[in-house]
């Protein structure tokens, strides 16, 4: 995949961190804002809101659970596909890696039904501001779902080939947080009636 | 400290290979050319800002002429030029010259380090903030103009196109700023990456020259504040393109939402493009007194502290949006909180002065400039952070004259400070010192009265945002009219005296006394190498750092100044 040469200031290490992980970290730092502000903003607008309860009650708390089930189960497999990496099995690594994402896309997959039902039944993202953020912060996550499942694949193919091997590792950091995001989103939208 | 040096750092970086021109200046890597691309493309970005200024300065002291190289300006078109002036200052010009170009440039080179950690997700990062300008410049030509909500974005003038009336311009404008957003984000991370691991052997945390810390917290501020913008801007976004109601109060959503989300950000802002403006006047200030920098370890903790503390301060922009008394009281008290730690790092900038063996060369006339301009910034700001002056500060000409008097210092007095000192390293030439204090009196003087009336006719009650004050009689007295020409009058001025800055750059380009290695005789690391430094940077030595950077004029010492690199 990278042909091109590395420069010497991606092979020092001051802090004695690997430089992969210490940006994927930085990246997490800036997603959590992110993902901050939204949840934040909705917060704040459902307590001002006793209305939304209404609302909330027409989302799926079942579908919501066996995807929450779906995506940690894909977390264990990223764990898998690290210690196999750890190890220097990178064939076994990619296997689990693969797996993963094809946890992320049964996750996409629900989901797409799930929204399926509620447009069908009239809920969309414009009928009330409870909807606007349940399609807006969940459509956030679903894209980083999404890049998360082409990064892991990406990935699994130089890891069945032996190569870079520390990137395994990397991805690993990013889907936990994605899982971890949802971890919120799941009691906010679903649980919280 | 663990120090590990690769064993490929002995190999050599000598096998030159020659590149195409395209490959080499549009699609290259390397730190230099990307810092290049930003420094050139953030000036082009100014010249575009500072016209539209021009016009409607011009429109504001001679209301309804016909301005020279534009026309008549029309209401809408006054709106679209003082949002976009705003919009470009801050996010083309400010962030990109100031961190990212300084950044990219200084970071590797005063580190020791070849490139950056990620020199693909570098010229990425510069590749994406192309686009966004490209984006922005677009919106200007769709149907209804470029948008005119100002540059704080406020819905629902934002959020709806029936009251801003340019409902393509709007959705560009919001999507030119978020593309902005990545290509920095990109960048941020690159930077405090290569700044925490990548330094030379024997570089200590408080080894790193002033003016990388600044870049590297100003970095991390950005991306700790932009997240809930970023989330505020797609709200926004659905709201301009998808129809939900985020912001409608008639439908369940919140104006004052974007308001936080908008200063959560836009205030962290001003010190993410101050503290890099304050780190470039930190490293010239010791070269040019020939004095060790005054209580290095203060300012940096200080200005960590001013981070921290730049996140409490946002809702004084909003004391007479609606907001609780007892929360202004709140603001009231972190705003004046945070004029300290700033107040401070001008006292210890100015004893590092005290005793030294000052040079007035150019660079160093923009250093002190800058910390004479930025506290009549500072110091009016006082009474806008106080909630009850503010209430009747609020949107005059008074707030427009203090943040121009804090944004004119960071973004102008601190590029040209930077560019300046660095010319030397970055063209290999020196720069034309008599020509550079023409520019630089040329610059300053009319600055100020440009901005001093400013604050006159605000605190005489003038408003921003207004097309033609004629339509106001107790905003058209006689007095009122000629201080805004005098104001106008004075910016012309001042960008005249502009090409007298691009021709010493073009006549020092071609013709300049060559630099040599280190012209000013100064101790940082990217004064070891050639002018300008070949690919790779270092050749195939790498330096080692023995001392702090600022040990100028050392009693054991016979020279007046000690490369960090020289082992005694």
């Amino acid at each position: 995949m990278s042909s091109a040469a590395r420069p010497i200031a991606n092979l020092r290490s001051a802090t004695g961190i690997p430089t992969g992980r210490l940006a994927v970290w930085w990246v997490v730092a800036s997603e959590i804002v992110i993902f901050g502000g939204i949840l934040a903003s909705y917060i704040m607008f459902r307590l001002a809101h006793d209305a939304w309860t209404v609302q909330a009650a027409n989302t799926n708390t079942t579908i919501g659970a066996i995807n929450t089930f779906v995506l940690l189960t894909s977390s264990l497999f990223a764990v898998l596909g690290h210690a196999n990496a750890v190890d220097g099995n990178g064939k076994r690594a990619a296997f689990f890696l693969r797996l993963t994402a094809l946890g992320g896309a049964i996750f996409i997959a629900i989901k797409s039904y799930e929204w399926y039902t509620e447009i069908s039944h009239g809920f969309t993202i414009t009928s009330n501001t409870f909807w606007s953020f349940y399609y807006t912060a969940a459509g956030l996550h679903a894209l980083h779902v999404i890049a998360g499942a082409v990064i892991l694949l990406l990935i699994a193919r130089d890891a069945a080939k032996n190569l870079e091997l520390h990137r395994v590792e990397l991805i690993g950091i990013y889907w936990h947080f994605v899982d971890i995001v949802w971890i919120f989103l799941f009691p906010l939208l679903y649980i919280a009636k | 400290m663990a120090e590990t040096v690769h064993p490929a750092e002995q190999a050599a970086h000598g096998e030159h290979h020659e590149e195409g021109w395209v490959k080499k200046y549009l699609f290259s890597t390397d730190h230099k050319i990307i810092a290049m691309q930003y420094l050139f493309t953030g000036m082009a970005m100014g010249l575009i800002g500072a016209f539209f200024a021009y016009v409607f300065r011009m429109q504001l002291a001679f209301p309804g002429m016909e301005v020279p190289f534009f026309g008549v300006v029309s209401a809408n078109e006054y709106n679209s030029l003082i949002t976009n002036h705003g919009a470009i200052m801050i996010f083309w010009v400010a962030m990109p010259v100031l961190i990212a170009a300084f950044g990219n440039f200084l970071i590797p080179l005063m580190i020791g380090a070849d490139d950056m950690v990620f020199p693909r997700i570098n010229r990425l990062s510069y590749q994406i903030f192309f686009i966004s300008a490209l984006v922005l410049l677009a919106s200007f030509f769709v149907e209804g103009g470029g948008f005119g909500g100002a540059w704080t974005a406020y819905p629902p003038l934002s959020a709806n196109a029936a009251y801003s009336l340019t409902p393509m311009g709007a959705t560009l404008w919001l999507v030119a700023v978020a593309l902005e957003f990545v290509a920095f984000l990109l960048g941020g991370i690159n930077f405090v990456t290569t700044l925490m691991n990548s330094r030379t052997k024997g570089m200590g945390i408080y080894d790193i020259p002033m003016v990388l810390w600044m870049i590297i917290i100003a970095s991390i501020l950005f991306m700790a504040s932009v997240g809930p913008l970023i989330a505020g801007a797609v709200m926004l976004f659905m709201d301009q393109q998808v129809g939900t109601h985020f912001y409608d109060p008639t439908r369940g959503g919140d104006p004052l939402l974007w308001q936080h989300l908008f200063w959560f950000f836009g205030h962290p802002e001003v010190y993410v493009v101050l503290l890099p403006a304050m780190g470039i006047v930190a490293d010239i200030m010791p070269v040019f007194a020939r004095k060790k920098l005054f209580a290095y370890r203060t300012i940096l903790w200080t200005a960590i502290g001013t981070g921290v503390l730049s996140f409490t301060v946002w809702a004084h922009h909003q004391f007479i949006a609606g907001i609780d008394p007892r929360m202004a009281h709140v603001f009231t008290i972190t705003t004046l909180l945070i004029s300290i730690p700033i107040a401070e790092m001008c006292f210890v900038y100015i004893a590092t002065l005290y005793g030294g063996s000052i040079r007035l060369n150019t660079p160093m006339l923009w250093a002190l400039a800058f910390v004479a301009e930025f506290l009549i910034g500072g110091v009016t700001g006082i009474f806008l952070g106080a909630s009850g002056a503010d209430i009747y500060f609020h949107d005059t000409y008074f707030v427009l004259a203090h943040f121009h008097y804090t944004f004119f210092p960071i973004a102008i007095i601190g590029t040209y400070a930077g560019v300046t000192f660095w010319f030397p390293k970055m063209f290999g030439r020196m720069m034309n010192d008599t020509l550079g204090k023409i520019h630089f009196w040329g610059t300053i003087i009319p600055f100020n009265l440009i901005f001093i009336p400013l604050f006159v006719l605000g605190a005489a009650g003038q408003h921003r945002r207004i097309y033609d004050f004629t339509n106001y009689p107790m905003l058209a007295e006689p007095w009122m009219q000629d201080l805004r020409v005098l104001a106008t009058v004075s910016l012309v001025v001042m960008l005249a005296f502009q090409l007298v800055f691009f021709y010493n750059v073009i006549v020092s380009l071609v013709r300049g006394e060559k630099a040599g290695k280190n012209p000013w005789k100064s101790n940082t690391l990217e004064w070891t190498t050639e002018s300008p430094p070949p690919h790779g940077n270092f050749g195939d030595q790498y330096p080692t750092v023995y001392r702090p950077p600022y040990e100028y004029s050392h009693p054991d010492r016979e020279e007046d100044y000690w490369p960090q690199n020289l082992p005694n």
